[in-house]
């Protein structure tokens, strides 16, 4: 209506040309604002797409060089690797192998709370999938190699419960021609004792003392290069891609229509919480999903158990083997031992700490946490969110707050996963 | 009365808007709060100008390397004789470092080859290294905000 159409006009004119003119402000600046709202947006920004990017199993890089094992790479070391990996004549009662808690069905771990040996250890399992990523094995560190850490378990009693000279001579009578041609010939044996090992078990360490320090010497040396075969297989048991790299490789390539249909939103809003609030990013980072660190979450601990110490005495046994990158079985120069040279000791922050491990296949394999403690993967992401304290230690976690819904929407993503192992068929069976 | 009426709403409609316009914009670039990031920077008393050279970059989380400092005197001399502490920190965690840190070598004009560095996560780090040499003690911090 114009103005000077008003019937009753002078004063009374109706809505001023100001008026209108500030309305009709009002209605743009109230489109551009729905607009502006509505408007589809990518679901990720362009930081998140790089941590997405970092997360992706693409981003995986080639297998780091082992300079400690000059066999870690040798396709003959790694078929004898594999040999020892599943014979279970390289124990103490010869019932145990490697196999036995590493089961290549259950991603090499076995499902148990504690695992058992001859005996039953104090920790769970671990995962083997991409271990040669770490530069830190066993949960507390205590070893830097992977065939140093093969030759721990050997020698536990509750767990393949042998001895050095025992496997020593195991070796030259079971695999005499693998071992000869890679290692080179086994000296004369036959001056030693059947077992022998510094380990706690007082015949094996009696027998230990009774040799020279050359026949030792000897012994460890052939143990080590067992423990490298054994690494050189171990290296190739590789994580292959969840649905969770198909999903970030269509988000990646600006496929968002794909990227739908093979996250839910709810799987979406998983991840968006485990990159975001739930924090579970900063210790389990990378395309393996673990930073190889070690962290106090404040666990509970196992009542039946003494509380273990963590990385606080795992640092100390890994400084204290002969068998670390800078002992006389290591093929390493000292300059290639950067993880040693630069090794933190001595941190109160290390009690109770443990290495996070790979999240890839983890809804594969409760029960969870360094002793089985947690039965669920629901009952891990309600402890993350209580954030309880530590029962040595201080935790490094705070409560999340996260509703039931949001817990449902992590413990989905967790779910995206779940991946093949990437290994030629003949490793992940016995051989024949 | 009427007019009047209209003028009002309009105007306090606009303004809502706008308000609400300015609240949306500012959420979606929210940025951590403002730290100091450079990289070059004088220490704390002033005694050093002090320089790190990340040799990688975008300084990478989880993976071993190494930086260059360089150590000037404030005016700009390469200090040769600086004895050098590195301690690392993530001020929002009750964590530091997972490796330690040192200087391995005097590269010579001022500069230091720190080795040994690893940061297991990403967010706000922050730096520090003790810098001495004959009389003259000072500490200086950088910040560093890695991708997580």
């Amino acid at each position: 209506m114009r103005p000077n159409q008003q019937p009753d006009g002078g004063r009374s004119k109706g809505v001023s040309w100001q008026s209108q003119l500030l309305l009709l402000a009002a209605l743009a600046a109230a489109a551009a604002v729905t607009i502006y709202a509505l408007w589809p947006r990518p679901t990720w920004s362009e930081p998140e797409l790089a941590t997405l990017r970092g997360l992706w199993l693409g981003s995986l890089p080639p297998l780091p060089a082992d300079p400690s094992n000059q066999y870690a790479d040798d396709a003959q070391a790694a078929a004898l690797g594999h040999q020892l990996f599943f014979d279970t004549r390289f124990s103490g009662n010869g019932q145990v192998a490697c196999a036995t808690c590493h089961l290549p069905a259950l991603d090499f771990q076995d499902g148990r709370h504690l695992a058992q040996g001859m005996g039953q250890v104090d920790m769970r399992t671990m995962p083997l999938m991409g271990v040669a990523y770490s530069p830190w094995l066993f949960w507390d560190g205590r070893k830097d190699s992977l065939w140093a850490q093969a030759l721990g378990p050997l020698e536990n009693p509750v767990e393949h419960g042998g001895s050095r000279v025992q496997f020593v001579h195991l070796l030259a009578e079971h695999y005499r021609p693998e071992y000869e041609a890679i290692f080179g010939p086994l000296p004369d044996l036959s001056h030693l004792p059947p077992t022998g090992g510094p380990i706690d078990n007082l015949a094996a360490q009696t027998a230990w003392q009774s040799m020279s320090r050359a026949d030792q010497q000897m012994a460890n040396q052939i143990f080590a290069n067992m423990g490298k075969a054994i690494a050189a297989y171990e290296r190739l048991l590789l994580p292959g891609p969840a649905r969770f790299d198909a999903y970030v490789a269509a988000v990646l390539a600006g496929d968002e229509r794909t990227a739908a249909t093979i996250f839910t939103p709810d799987e979406v809003a998983g991840l968006r919480l485990f990159m975001g609030r739930g924090s579970c990013i900063d210790c389990h980072n990378g395309p393996l999903l673990t930073n190889n660190d070690f962290h106090n979450t404040g666990v509970p601990a196992r009542p039946d158990l003494p509380v273990p110490m963590g990385r606080a005495l795992g640092v100390h046994r890994l400084l204290a083997d002969e068998f670390n990158c800078l002992g006389r079985y290591s093929d390493a120069a000292p300059t290639d031992c950067g993880e040693l040279r630069f090794i933190s000791i001595g941190s109160h922050q290390m009690a109770y700490q443990f290495k996070p491990p790979s999240l890839r296949n983890v809804a594969e394999r409760p029960p969870y946490m360094h002793a089985g403690q947690i039965a669920t993967l629901a009952a891990v992401i309600e402890h993350y969110n209580q954030a309880p304290a530590a029962p040595l230690g201080h935790t490094e976690i705070e409560p999340l707050g996260l509703t039931d819904q949001e817990k449902a929407q992590l413990l989905a993503f967790l779910h995206t996963l779940t991946g093949p192992i990437n290994a030629d068929a003949r490793w992940l069976a016995p051989p024949p | 009365m009427r007019k009047r009426y209209y003028g009002w709403v309009a105007g306090g409609l606009l303004l809502l808007l706008v308000v609400a316009a300015t609240a949306v914009v500012i959420h979606r670039n929210r940025t951590p709060d403002e730290l100091d990031m450079s990289t070059s920077k004088l220490s704390e008393s002033g005694l050093y100008r002090v320089a790190i050279i990340p040799a990688v970059e975008p300084v990478p989380i989880n993976q071993m390397h190494s930086w260059t400092l360089e150590v000037l005197t404030a005016d700009g001399q390469p200090v040769e004789d600086a004895v050098i502490g590195v301690n690392g920190d993530m001020p929002q965690h009750r964590h530091g470092m997972p490796t330690r840190p040192q200087v391995t070598a005097n590269l010579g004009h001022g500069r230091y080859l720190v080795e040994g560095l690893r940061f297991q996560m990403g967010g706000w780090w922050v730096m520090e290294f003790e810098i001495s040499s004959p009389g003259r003690h000072d500490r200086v911090a950088f910040n560093l905000m890695l991708q997580r």
